[in-house]
Parts: C-alpha cells; structure tokens; sequence
C-alpha cells in the first residue's frame, strides 16, 4: 500500500488549472516546470446528418502530480540514488545528488519529475511536506475552486472514498502502486471503445 | 503510454510559438531599454514574513474572492486563498482562481509602467520619453483646461473600463474630479451586459430577476445556456453551487456552441447550437410547451400580458400575441421544432425533449449566459428566454428562475459607492457609441440613443482612459478605431492611466503609471452575487513612481484648485475605505459589520453574511400580483411589450423573435467568409488583463479552436499557424483542432493583446480586427460574437 494519497474527482474537475497555478506560486516554480499538471483528454467526433449533429464528442480532465508509489519507478531509474523515498515516506529528490540526466522522467509513467533547465536537476511535487508538517493539506488542494481534491494518507483516504477507478490514460496500476484514488468523469467510459487523447499532446 | 512518458511537457513547442511571436514583443519592450530597472524596494517593511487577508485585486472577473497574501521585505512572496474553516453552503469560502493564484506574475512583471511617459512619435506608433510626474500634471492641467475653454466639458470623455474595479480604483476618482471641474460626457449601459441591461426591464420592470445562489439547490432541472461560469465564473462560487445543485438531484443541460469547461464539469447533457440561433430553439420550445398543453395557465392568466390575444394591452388588441408568434397564426410559420432544427442544428427531437423537460420537471432553471446576448439580436435571445420562464411559471418559487439579467433580489451587490458627484453635463450616450461620438458627436441624439440631451454640442475631443483597455484592444473592429484615434484633428489629446503598456495605452499622448490594487487601499463587494464585503488594505509600497488612480487624481485636484472639495478635506485612500465600510456599508447593506477599524485589526479580509434562507426573486408578485405589480406598464410579465411596439422597428418586434442575424451562415456573406467566430471569456485573463501573465499564459496559451472537419477542408493541422480574416482585418495565431467546438464555428478567445505586424496583421490574436462597430437596434450595443470569417494556413 501506498503511504499517502491524492483524491481526484475527475467527474467534478472544471480543468481551470487554478491547482497547478498554485502549486507553482507555492514552489516558485518557472514557466516550463509543473510539478501539478491538470490534463485534458479528448475524444470522440461529429457526424453531420441532414444539417443536424447527431453523435458527439467528449472530454474530461484529469489533475495529477507526483502519485508517491509504493513502487516508485523513478527511484529505481536512477542511477545515483538522488530519488529516494524519505524519511516521511515521501519520494523526494536530493538536488544535490542529482546530475540532471532525466532517467527518472523517462521511467516514471506520470510525468511526475520535471527538469528545470536554470539549475540543471530535477524537481518534483514534494507533497507539501511542510504543509503537513503543520497539518495543513498541500496547496493544490486547498486551491480547488470545484473542491475536486482531496489527500491523506492511503487508509483516511480509501475509507473515504474508496479505491476509485483507473481511467485512459493511466497506466495499470498493479505494477507501480501509486498513491492516488480516482472517481471518473462519466465520459472517461467513451475511451473503451474510442480512440481518445491528451489535447496539450497534440501540440508537439 | 510510452516510456518517455506522454506527459512530457511540449516546452519546444512553446518556445516555438514565442519565436514566432518575438519580434513584436520585442518591438515594444524596446521602448523600455533605457527607463527600465530592475526592481529594488528602498524601503522593507520588516524582516518577518506576514500574512495579510486581502480581497483579490477586483477587475471584471466575475468573481470576488479571498487571498492571504505573504508579505516579506516589503515584497509578495506567496498568495493563497480563503481556508476559513466550516466552507458551509450558507458560507462557502471564497477561493480564487488561476487569476489570482498567478497574480505575483503581474504584480511583479518586467513591463510595469514606472515612469510618465509622453509620446515621441506618431500617435499609435508607441514612441515615448519618461518625464517626470510634475511635467505629466502640467500637461493634464494644460490639456484638460484648453479642451473645456475651447470647447466645453461636454468634449471630454473618460471610458468605460473595468481594469480595476474596487471602489476606490479605476476610473471613479476621475469622473468625480472631471465632475468638480464642470463635468464630463457621460455614458450609460456597459460591454458585458449591454442587451440583457435594457431588455430584461422591458420584460420584468427590474434587473434584480436571480433568486440568491443557495437557492439552485433546490431546483430539479437546470439548463446552462450558453453559460460557462466554470470559466467566466459569473460570481464566485456558481459552479460550486451548481455541483451541490447536481448532488442534490438536479438534472443538468448545456446548450453552447462549445463543449466549455462548465459543459464538461457541470452538465449531465451538452447539446451543441449555431451561435445566434438561441432564440429559435426557445421559440420551437415554446411551440411545444404551447401546443402539448405544458403551460402553467394559472400563472400566464395572472401573472403575465400579451401571451394570447385575450390578454393584449389598451390599444394593442389586434396585434400579434406571443402566442400567434408561436404558433404562426399570422407570418404563417409554426416554429415547430423541425423548423428550428434547420436554423439551429439541434435536432428537432432534442428540441422537444429538452421543452418537455424543462416544463414538468420542476422547479427549473433556464440561465441565460451573456455570450449570446453579445450578438446583432441579442435582446431577442434574452426576452424570449424569459418568456419560456413564464410560461412554464418558473417564476417566484424556490428551485426556479426567471431568467433574463439575474441580478439578486433583495439587494445586489454594489459595485461602486465611490461619491463621484453629480455631473454638471447632462449627455450620456450609449456606452458602445464612443467611436460615434468623436466623428459626429455633435449629429447624434435619441435616434442613437443620446440621453439627458436633444443633440450632443460636441464631439470628443479629449479621452482620460482609466484602468481600461477600450481604446484599441476591446472595442469591435480595431483597425477602424486605429485610424480614428490616430487622427489627431479628431481627439486631440489622450491619456492612459494604466499598470502596462497595453494596446491602448500605445495609442496615448500622455501614459499615467497606475499602482496595482495590493498598493493601495480599497473596499470590494461581491460580483453580481454574494453577501460579503472585502477590505484591501495597501500591503506592499507602489513600485517605482507608480501612484494610485486617486492619488493621481488629488494631485491633479491641487492643480485646480479643488483639492479640499475632491479630497472631502484631505482624506487619503485609508480614509475613503474607512468611510466607505462605516459610512455606506453599515449604514445600508451590512448594518451588522464590525466598523472599519475592527476590521482592519482582525485581519479577516472579508466580512460575510451567511445565506441560510436564499431570496427568491417575485415570490410576492406571484402570491399577489395586483398587491405587488411589476414596475413595467401593465404591472406584469411584459411578453408582448407595448413600448416596444410603439418603436414600429422590425429589428426591435413587440414579442421575442428569432431574426437571422446581420452576418449569418445563412447569408451572401457565408459565401466568401463561411465560418462563424466567436470569442469566450478565456480562463487565463480577465478580457486583456493578464494577457501578459506567463503562468496562466503558460496553462491557456491564446489558440485559435477549430473543428477537424473544418481544419481538414482548409488542410490544416492541430497546431499550425492560423490567419483568420474578414474585409475587416485579419489575425495570426496557433490553430487547435479540436472536437470540442461545433463544425462551422470558431473560437477566438478575446482579450488577447493587439499586437500588429508591418502588414497591419495582428499577431497577438486579438478578435477584434475581425468583429464590427455596428450596434443593436434597441440597446445600442456590442455585437462582438456576431461575425463571418475565413480561415487559411498562414504563410508569413
């Protein structure tokens, strides 16, 4: 089991970014480095019969940040044991340690490490370990404008809310045991049987 | 998902698109080369980092929230929300949004104006030198007393504008100088609500038809049309409280063009529509609820006037009724749902299912959003939104809604009780007509929607622009606005009182730098809604020679002479705010409200009063509608209006119809510019400000959002470069092909910067080079959405 984990209510989520504003207000962080990122999914299509639209499309949002595994893949990527799991239970990168070769943002499947360009590490969500400390709930949650997050540690969490649902484009779960708990947006269903994808993706 | 991880940030492609827009960002901020340094505060406050509750800095958000602000050494290190514990229903905290969770960026961005500046170059061509504060006063001395001598107070004007918008801040410290020195054109109506401002009274007498918010939890059915307060938020808190009105049973519909932030988040049921068709869906609905008996007789027979030709008004007896309309007794066109079908794109059967639903699943709600209200006919949309309201007696009963502007009964919020005075000049025009006013001001009268006078004696010849971006970057059509303000036989002198260099700031003589709201004080209420009052204290010095808009307005007011009249004896900003919170406050609205000082000390921010029982909107009316009549003619719900028949106008009918619009895919015009554009309040700024701001820019960059079908005919790809383009203008941004918007339209997020390249083509992607100056026939107002376009790939 997880040590800690974030709830999301995905089926409530706006996508206004308001928690990955102040993520970054709190973790002063550069344009370029989310440790929160909120991800918009897309899917579905339009079919025009007799000048009505009669099938639609779809979206909802998904906000993640770092899902403090059990089995952090990130910690087993690097290669000089600058991501570790903390004292707290939380993973965390010593900067000091860290020569900024990126193993850990290729092998974690959430996009969780980010790599800031100014000071060449990696950087990540740190939960707001000072936030706890003070038992105060990290920044994003707090932000919620929808009240949409939630976090604590796996059992508060879990007897809450249950265990949630894995939703596109999550990977399975069972290999890396991430700390989060999810309830679907209804349209998260469309993706079994439709091609969806992330909108911001499309970009590149 | 790949093991480079889809979640890979598309920083190149961000760098890209900044390339592409360089040059003139670059352009402007050389400008600044020489007079801009680096912040370095002279004066710490202290050492220990403090925690001060604040209002947000107030614009024309559509919400009012709570910040705790860090303060250390004199400089904003952290801003985080309301966490007052309890976030019960009654009293729910008052988070802000991205807007304001990112306001450092602008608070401390690069580009603050510092100086005065006076214009070098050509107007509009944004050449300037700093000068200093006396040189500026002594310019605004010269200008504003040779306009008034020349030609009379009459021939100034200082717009309309929301840039900051607490009640000390912004443009009311101005016009009640201007009002000391004589007076000033005066305006009336705004931008955001000009349809729904003047046709909702025509319906119910009053603006004040919203129940208090608490009250949508007791509805059953909600329809959201064209209404996002996801992202407009449409007063802090509304998407909240319909989440809890969806946890408490109510089924949801949105009716937009655009599958919208609030569509996904808040809708049980999204139902795409043609932009500019609203009204003749709610026609087809009424067609159905008419002719499958759904109607609350009982309430239409009392309560409502021109439904059918039993209830028309004295000397109206023979004309068309609501429901002759309707049911076509004399054009001859039933507007059953298969007639709407083909103008609206929403399948008939969907039409007729929503009537159904909205008339027996009850009590419900029809919101009207203002987007569809920003069109060629507009006020049709919103009077027969509310004629639906009526006739299915959705009205004075908790759960529902009477549609229309929705302003809360039993006391809105104020939005300024600043004492500007009375102004010595009785004209007002309709706010929409200012570009009117400068090229025949002195031909225009009621037949443009002049008030207080026969004929204007002036044309504009001097504009004080305050906390406002109306100038260039908001107004319909800029490359016309362009040409005029350049003409300097045409406004002879104008100043910007600003934060930034903004578009139209770019087109002043004279650059005044404003402070922003966390340097000085000031008092908020609620946006539309709410029971609160914020306090703003100043919490961190001006930057540089940055002064608060009164403060500018003092020293001016010592120039003239007035300075006691203007400062009611010397009060500074605290002092206004401690007059405002003891003085209007707790002798009208909040008679329960710790005074000034208590509020100050407590540090609470906020003073709020908890809504447990929420008003409802004409629940007297209903119980007794002779007791309590309406203030329209009749004393009832107006569905035929007799004023409005008296206009003998086919654009402005007597009942509500659906009138094609002037650009329309069903027109000449479709032929050459076939898609439809519109452009929706964008989650990263409030219209233009923080347009500037690197983190919500970073979370919403400024796209152009267009349909695969659309994008495939045209070849283009997501994420290619874009030109949009009309006879107007033309635009280049980065296109985002999308499903989430309907084929045939698209969407250009307004507010952002009005950025021209050397070819006049705007680079910021602003949609105004493409919408027109042409007003609506009743309430004279902005029909921005109401446009034809084409795009292509752009080669540039």
């Amino acid at each position: 089991m997880p040590e800690y984990a974030f709830y999301i209510n995905s089926s409530a989520c706006s996508g206004c970014k308001t928690c990955q504003v102040a993520c970054k207000d709190k973790n002063d962080l550069p344009t370029g480095v989310n440790w929160r990122r909120v991800y918009e999914i897309e899917g579905g299509g339009w079919k025009e019969e007799n000048g009505v639209f009669v099938s639609q499309p779809y979206g909802y949002f998904l906000s993640l940040s770092c899902q403090n595994c059990e089995n952090p893949e990130c910690v087993k990527a690097c290669p000089t044991t600058a991501m570790h799991v903390n004292a707290s239970g939380i993973v965390a990168v010593d900067s000091e340690l860290c020569i900024g070769c990126r193993y850990c943002s290729w092998a974690c499947p959430y996009g969780a490490p980010q790599y800031d360009q100014a000071k060449k590490v990696m950087t990540k969500c740190n939960l707001c370990e000072d936030y706890l400390s003070i038992g105060t709930k990290p920044s994003c949650v707090m932000s919620c404008p929808m009240r949409a997050l939630d976090f604590g540690t796996w059992e508060e969490i879990t007897s809450k809310y249950g265990t949630g649902e894995n939703v596109f484009p999550l990977p399975d779960p069972s290999q890396y045991k991430p700390g989060i708990v999810i309830k679907p947006h209804r349209n998260s269903a469309m993706t079994r049987n439709d091609k969806a994808y992330i909108a911001e993706n499309e970009y590149k | 998902m790949g093991s480079d991880g889809i979640f890979y940030t598309n920083r190149r492609s961000f760098m890209k698109w900044s390339a592409i827009l360089g040059s003139s960002f670059l352009g402007r901020n050389s400008v600044f080369k020489e007079i801009f340094i680096p912040y370095n505060p002279e004066k710490p406050q202290d050492n220990e980092s403090k925690i001060i509750r604040t209002g947000c800095p107030a614009h024309n958000c559509g919400g009012r929230c709570l910040l705790k602000v860090h303060v250390k050494d004199g400089i904003i290190t952290r801003i985080e929300t309301d966490d007052r514990p309890g976030d019960d229903i009654s009293d729910p905290q008052l988070r802000a949004c991205i807007r304001g969770r990112s306001y450092r960026k602008r608070q401390y961005h690069p580009d603050r104006l510092k100086y005065p500046l006076k214009r070098t170059g050509k107007r509009g061509e944004g050449k300037f030198e700093r000068i200093t504060w006396d040189e500026a006063y002594e310019i605004m001395y010269n200008e504003i007393s040779r306009v008034i001598k020349q030609y009379g107070n009459s021939a100034i004007f200082i717009p309309y504008g929301t840039g900051s918008y607490t009640n000390l801040n912004g443009r009311w410290p101005a016009v009640r100088l201007m009002n000391l020195l004589g007076g000033s054109l005066g305006y009336y109506n705004s931008y955001s609500w000009a349809c729904t401002n003047i046709a909702t009274p025509y319906v119910y007498g009053t603006l004040n038809t919203g129940n208090q918010r608490q009250d949508w939890l007791n509805s059953k059915y909600i329809i959201m049309w064209g209404w996002n307060p996801a992202e407009m938020k449409d007063g802090t808190n509304s998407e909240y409280f319909i989440r809890r009105a969806r946890e408490n049973g109510a089924r949801t519909v949105c009716i937009d063009p655009r599958l919208s932030m609030s569509a996904i988040a808040l809708a049980d049921e999204w139902i795409p529509i043609r932009p500019g068709t609203d009204a003749a869906m709610m026609s087809a609905m009424a067609y159905v609820i008419i002719t499958e008996k759904l109607t609350d007789d009982d309430f239409i027979r009392r309560c409502c006037s021109g439904y059918d030709s039993t209830q028309m008004p004295a000397g109206c007896e023979n004309e068309e009724s609501y429901k002759d309309y309707i049911l076509g007794t004399r054009d001859g066109i039933p507007k059953t749902p298969e007639w709407a079908e083909k103008i609206t794109a929403v399948p008939a059967a969907t039409i007729a299912r929503i009537a159904r639903e909205y008339a027996t699943i009850k009590p419900a709600v029809l919101y009207q959003g203002y987007g569809m209200q920003r069109r060629a006919y507009g006020e049709q949309t919103v009077r027969a939104g509310a004629a639906l309201s009526a006739i299915t007696g959705n009205i004075g009963i908790p759960g529902g809604w009477a549609s229309g502007l929705g302003s809360q009964a039993g006391g809105e919020p104020f939005w300024s009780v600043f004492p500007s005075g009375e102004n010595p000049v009785k004209a007002r025009i309709p706010v929409y007509l200012w570009t009117e006013a400068i090229i025949r001001g002195k031909e225009m009268g009621p037949a443009d929607g002049v008030r207080g006078v026969a004929k204007l004696d002036n044309n504009i010849k001097l504009i004080w622009c305050i906390a406002s971006n109306i100038l260039i970057n908001q107004h319909s059509n800029i490359n016309r606005t362009a040409a005029i303000l350049r003409d300097e036989n045409l406004v002879e002198f104008i100043a910007v009182q600003d934060n930034f260099l903004t578009p139209s700031a770019m087109f002043a003589d004279l650059v005044l730098p404003a402070c922003t709201q966390f340097e000085t004080w000031g008092v908020e209420d609620g946006w539309k809604y709410g029971e609160e009052v914020f306090l703003t204290p100043k919490i961190v010095e001006p930057l540089y020679e940055s002064k608060s808009d009164y403060r500018i307005c003092a020293d001016l007011a010592k120039r003239f002479g007035v300075w006691n009249e203007f400062t009611a004896g010397g009060r500074d900003e605290k002092a206004w705010a401690e007059w405002i919170i003891d003085e209007i406050y707790r002798k009208t609205r909040f008679p329960e409200m710790p005074a000034f000082r208590e509020l100050e000390k407590s540090n609470a921010g906020v003073y709020v009063k908890p809504v447990s029982k929420p008003v409802v909107a004409f629940a007297d009316f209903r119980k007794d509608p002779v007791k309590y009549p309406l203030k329209t003619p009749t004393g009832k719900i107006e569905l035929f209006s007799k004023p409005l028949h008296e206009m003998n106008n086919p654009e402005i009918p007597a009942v509500p119809k659906y009138i094609q619009e002037w650009e329309s895919p069903f027109g000449k015009e479709a032929e050459k510019y076939p898609l439809q554009a519109i452009g929706h309040h964008y989650m990263p700024r409030v219209h233009s400000t923080h347009f500037n701001n690197e983190w919500t820019s970073e979370a919403f960059p400024q796209v152009v959002f267009m349909n695969k079908a659309d994008a495939d005919k045209r070849k283009i790809k997501n994420g290619d470069i874009v030109k949009v383009f009309n006879d107007r203008g033309a635009l280049v941004a980065r296109c985002r092909v999308t499903s989430k918007i309907m084929p045939g339209v698209i969407d250009i997020p307004q507010g952002a910067w009005y950025m021209p390249d050397k070819e006049g083509i705007d680079r910021g992607g602003n949609i105004n080079v493409l919408t027109t100056e042409r007003w609506t026939a009743l309430a004279k107002g902005n029909p921005q959405h109401t446009i034809m376009v084409e795009v292509e790939k752009f080669k540039g």
